[in-house]
C-alpha cells in the first residue's frame, strides 16, 4: 500500500510542476493585458510622447522599433541564408571552415546582449563614428538574429530532398541557378520561420539598443538619427516613474506583437513541416 | 558565387573576432593599470573618486545565479520529466507552447511585471523596500526556466527505451523507473540544461536592472538590494567617460570571461555525456 501512496505523491508533483508554470505564463500575460488594454487607444498608438514620454502616444518609439528590426532583417537574412547556402551546399560537412563557422554561430548565439551592446558601442557608435542611430542599432541587432536566422535556414535547406538539386542539375542547369530556382524556393518556408522568430528577439531587446540606439523620443527619419524603441521607452518610463499608464499601454502592445509572433511561426513551422 | 557565399558565412567569425578584440582593447589596460587581484576583489566602487572594484557586483551576479537556481532548476526538471514521460501528447504539447512563449518574452517586460508586482508583494509581506536580491532571483528563475526545461526534456527523450522496458520488466514501477533509470542516464544533459541556465542568467540584464535595486553592497539576505555586472554596465554607461567608461569595458571584459567558461563547461558535459551513451 505504501507503494502505491508514493506513486499518487509523485504523480500529483510532476503534475503539480506542469501547473505552476502554466499558471506562471498566464498570470504576467493577463495582468498585463488587463491593466493595459485601457490605455491603449487611436491616440496612443498615433500620437508622439510629449514631456519625456509622461502625455501623448508612443508613435515615435513604435516607428522606432519598425526602423530598427527592418535594419537588422535586411542586413542578417542575406547574410544568414548565404551562410546556410554555403554550409549545406558548398563547404564539404566536415571541412575545418565549415566547424569553425558552425563554432561561431554558436558561440554568437551564446553571447549575452549586454555584450553586443558593449561592442556595437565601442564600434559602430564610435569606432566607424556612426553615433547613437538607427544604422548603429540595426546593426548591432543584425549580429544579434544572425545566428538564429542562419540555423533555421540550415535547416530549411537541408531538408530539401536531394534529387530536386540531381534533377535540376541533370536537365543541364547550372549550379547556382538550381539553388536559386529549386533550392530557395523549397526552403523559403523555413527560411520564413527564422524571420518571424528573430523579429521578437529584435522587437523585445532593450540592452544592446540603448547603448547603440539611443533613447531620443524624437520621430527617427533617417538612417543616422537616433531611435528609441518600444521595449527601451517602457524601461525608462518604469524605472523613471514617468508614467505607470504609459508604461502598460507599451507593455500591452509589446505582448500582442509577441503573442502574434509566436502564432505565425508556428503557423510558419507546421506548414513547413506538412511540406517535407 | 561561391566566393560570395563564403564571404557571407565569416561574417559570424569576424563578428565573434571584432567584438572580443574591441571589448578586450578598451577594458584590459584598465585592469591592468588597476591590477587584476584589486579589480575583482576590491569591494569599493566610487567612479568618482577611481576607485574601481567590482567585488560587490560580482559576488551579486553570483549570489543572484545561485539563488534563481535554487528554485527554477528542481521545477524545470520536474516539468521536463512530466513532458516526456507522464503527460499525454495533448498536455505536453500544449506545455510545449506555453514554454515557448514563455521563452519569447521579452526580459524588459519581465522586469516591469517584476517591479509593479513582485516588488511590492515583498515590500508589503516581507519588509525592506522590496527592491532585492529575492525579487531578482523570482525573475531570473522564470526566465531561465524554458532553457532548462527545454534541454532537459530532450535529455529525457534521449535516453533508450531498452533502459525504461529493461526497468519495467525487472518489475521496478514507473516512477522507481525515473527515479533510478531515466534521470541518472539523462544526467548529463540536464547538466548542460543547468549550465546553459546559468549563462543565460548570468547574462541577463534589463530584468535584474529593473527589480534589485542596484546598491554597490555585499547583498547579506534575501531581502537586501545588491547589483550585478551587467546592471552596472546598463546604468553607468550612459554618462560615463575615460576612466570610469574603461571600467565598464573591464567588466564586460570579466562576464565575457565567465560567459567562455561555462561554455566550456557546456561542452565538457556534453562530451561526458557522449562517452557515457558509448
Amino acid at each position: 500500500m505504501q507503494g502505491k501512496w508514493q506513486e499518487k505523491i509523485w504523480n500529483g508533483m510532476f503534475w503539480l510542476s506542469g501547473i505552476i508554470i502554466t499558471l506562471i505564463l498566464a498570470v504576467i500575460i493577463i495582468y498585463i493585458i488587463y491593466r493595459g488594454f485601457s490605455s491603449v487607444n487611436f491616440n496612443f498608438i498615433f500620437s508622439a510622447p510629449s514631456r519625456a514620454g509622461k502625455a501623448g502616444g508612443i508613435s515615435t518609439t513604435i516607428i522606432g522599433t519598425l526602423y530598427l528590426t527592418a535594419v537588422a532583417l535586411l542586413i542578417a537574412v542575406p547574410i544568414g541564408v548565404a551562410t546556410a547556402i554555403y554550409l549545406e551546399q558548398y563547404a564539404r560537412r566536415s571541412s575545418r571552415l565549415a566547424y569553425l563557422i558552425n563554432l561561431t554561430n554558436d558561440t554568437l548565439a551564446g553571447v549575452p546582449s549586454i555584450l553586443f551592446g558593449l561592442f556595437g558601442f565601442v564600434f559602430f557608435v564610435i569606432f566607424l563614428n556612426m553615433g547613437w542611430s538607427v544604422l548603429s542599432g540595426g546593426m548591432t541587432l543584425a549580429l544579434m538574429i544572425l545566428p538564429t536566422i542562419t540555423r533555421t535556414a540550415q535547416e530549411a535547406v537541408k531538408s530539401v530532398p536531394d534529387e530536386y538539386l540531381e534533377n535540376s542539375l541533370a536537365l543541364g542547369a547550372g549550379r547556382w541557378i538550381s539553388i536559386k530556382r529549386v533550392i530557395l524556393p523549397s526552403a523559403l518556408p523555413g527560411i520564413i520561420t527564422g524571420i518571424i522568430l528573430s523579429m521578437g528577439r529584435a522587437v523585445g531587446e532593450t540592452a544592446a539598443v540603448i547603448l547603440t540606439a539611443g533613447s531620443s523620443l524624437n520621430m527617427p527619419m533617417s538612417l543616422t538619427d537616433p531611435a528609441r524603441s518600444m521595449s527601451v521607452h517602457l524601461y525608462i518610463l518604469a524605472t523613471e516613474g514617468l508614467s505607470l499608464e504609459r508604461a502598460f499601454g507599451t507593455a500591452f502592445l509589446i505582448i500582442i506583437f509577441i503573442l502574434i509572433i509566436n502564432y505565425l511561426a508556428n503557423l510558419s513551422l507546421r506548414s513547413w513541416s506538412r511540406q517535407t | 558565387m561561391e566566393l560570395i557565399l563564403l564571404l557571407g558565412a565569416s561574417v559570424s567569425v569576424i563578428a565573434i573576432l571584432l567584438i572580443t578584440l574591441f571589448i578586450f582593447v578598451k577594458g584590459m589596460p584598465l585592469i591592468a593599470k588597476v591590477g587584476i587581484g584589486s579589480f575583482i576583489f576590491n569591494l569599493d566602487w566610487s567612479p568618482t573618486r577611481n576607485s574601481f572594484g567590482i567585488g560587490t557586483m560580482l559576488l551579486g551576479t553570483c549570489s543572484l545565479t545561485l539563488v534563481s537556481l535554487i528554485w527554477s532548476v528542481p521545477l524545470g526538471v520536474s516539468a521536463a520529466v512530466f513532458m516526456a514521460e507522464i503527460a499525454s501528447k495533448r498536455v505536453g504539447d500544449f506545455l510545449g507552447r506555453m514554454i515557448e512563449l514563455l521563452a519569447g518574452i521579452p526580459s524588459v517586460v519581465y522586469g516591469f511585471f517584476g517591479l509593479i508586482v513582485i516588488v511590492p508583494f515583498i515590500r508589503e509581506q516581507l519588509g525592506g523596500n522590496g527592491l532585492s536580491l529575492l525579487a531578482g532571483a523570482i525573475v531570473l528563475g522564470i526566465m531561465v526556466l524554458p532553457t532548462i526545461i527545454n534541454i532537459s526534456r530532450d535529455a529525457i527523450i534521449a535516453v533508450p527505451l531498452d533502459y525504461k522496458t529493461g526497468s519495467l520488466a525487472l518489475g521496478a514501477t514507473h516512477y522507481q523507473t525515473i527515479g533510478r533509470v531515466i534521470l541518472p542516464a539523462a544526467r548529463s544533459g540536464i547538466i548542460t540544461a543547468v549550465v546553459l541556465g546559468m549563462g543565460r542568467a548570468v547574462g541577463e540584464t534589463m530584468a535584474v536592472v529593473m527589480v534589485t535595486g542596484n546598491s554597490t553592497i555585499i547583498p547579506d539576505s534575501l531581502l537586501s538590494p545588491m547589483r550585478t555586472m551587467t546592471s552596472s554596465i546598463v546604468l553607468e554607461m550612459g554618462y560615463a567617460a575615460g576612466d570610469h567608461q574603461a571600467a565598464l569595458f573591464a567588466t564586460g571584459v570579466v562576464l565575457f570571461v565567465f560567459i567562455v567558461i561555462l561554455n566550456l563547461g557546456v561542452n565538457i558535459a556534453i562530451k561526458a555525456g557522449a562517452r557515457n551513451a558509448g
